[in-house]
């Protein structure tokens, strides 16, 4: 076992552990909180990967933003009076059978495939590379996402303001 | 020998990386289906949109193919950020008219 291998583990455990927590817990504030630390366990395997500017966009945009965005989501659709804010679960025996099936399958599926592996260097940066892949070869997909945002902006504007009474 | 064995299994390689995008994919979709309220179904959708960034990353990097799939990566976390802002938006709505966002209780689209 190298550095390497502990600190993998070390953020899987991170991910994994927060994530059950995320889908148990219940109160909503703490499964929010614990998505915090999924986010940052990914973001860190993002980084083991040599994806060190998709980890820093994962910390900005998820933690900063979506995260805020989903806390802002919970404090506006629970009442002030009520003290816990607390959410039930349903259907959880069939969906726990059903889920464990489905990821055997897929493990299955994984370890029986014999994926074709280059070693690889972990580059410096990406940032640049990325950059250059985003105004040359991406430039189209680029435009489309800034108009997608620009329309979900306005769209989540409009449908979330009141109604002239 | 065994020993050895075991370590060769212990380094990390890509289907360490897969393992935990299969987890993580799992607890999403289970998120999904069990968890009443809404926003915390919103909160499955992101783990699931995670583990799909993982597999990105891990077999851009492992399959050797430069850095495409980190670019993918990025635009599924815009596309993230956009849905999430929708989402909470039409959860606000329904807030105002059904005064909970249990999605089990929500079955009419009008009054």
């Amino acid at each position: 076992m190298e550095l390497y291998d502990i600190i993998f583990y070390l953020f899987a455990a991170i991910t994994i552990v927060s994530g059950i927590v995320v889908v148990n817990a219940k109160n909503i504030v703490h499964s929010a909180f614990s998505l915090l630390l999924t986010f940052f366990g990914v973001s860190g395997i993002y980084v083991l990967l040599g994806a060190d500017f998709l980890a820093i966009v994962q910390i900005m945009v998820y933690v900063g933003g979506i995260l805020i965005l989903l806390l802002f989501g919970v404090m506006l659709t629970n009442k002030i009076t009520d003290v816990e804010i607390r959410s039930g679960s349903f259907q959880v025996f069939p969906a726990i059978i059903g889920l464990a099936a489905f990821a055997a399958i897929l493990f299955g599926v994984m370890t029986s495939t014999n994926w074709k592996t280059e070693s690889f260097e972990i580059p410096a940066t990406t940032t640049f590379q990325l950059g250059r892949l985003l105004i040359s070869e991406y430039a189209l997909v680029f435009e489309l996402l800034g108009i997608l945002l620009l329309v979900a902006l306005i769209g989540a504007a409009s449908i979330a303001r009141r109604d002239k009474e | 020998m065994q020993e050895e064995i075991r370590n060769k299994k212990l380094e990390v390689g890509l289907n360490h990386f897969l393992t935990v995008s299969v987890v993580l994919f799992s607890l999403g979709l289970y998120g999904v289906v069990t968890r009443k309220n809404a926003v915390m179904v919103l909160m499955g959708v992101e783990l699931i949109l995670n583990s799909a960034n993982i597999n990105f990353v891990a077999f851009s990097r492992f399959g050797n193919f430069g850095i495409n799939g980190e670019l993918y990566a990025l635009f599924v976390i815009i596309l993230a950020a956009a849905e999430a802002a929708i989402a909470l938006a039409i959860v606000l709505n329904i807030y105002k008219r059904f005064a909970n966002v249990n999605v089990d209780e929500i079955n009419n689209l009008k009054e």
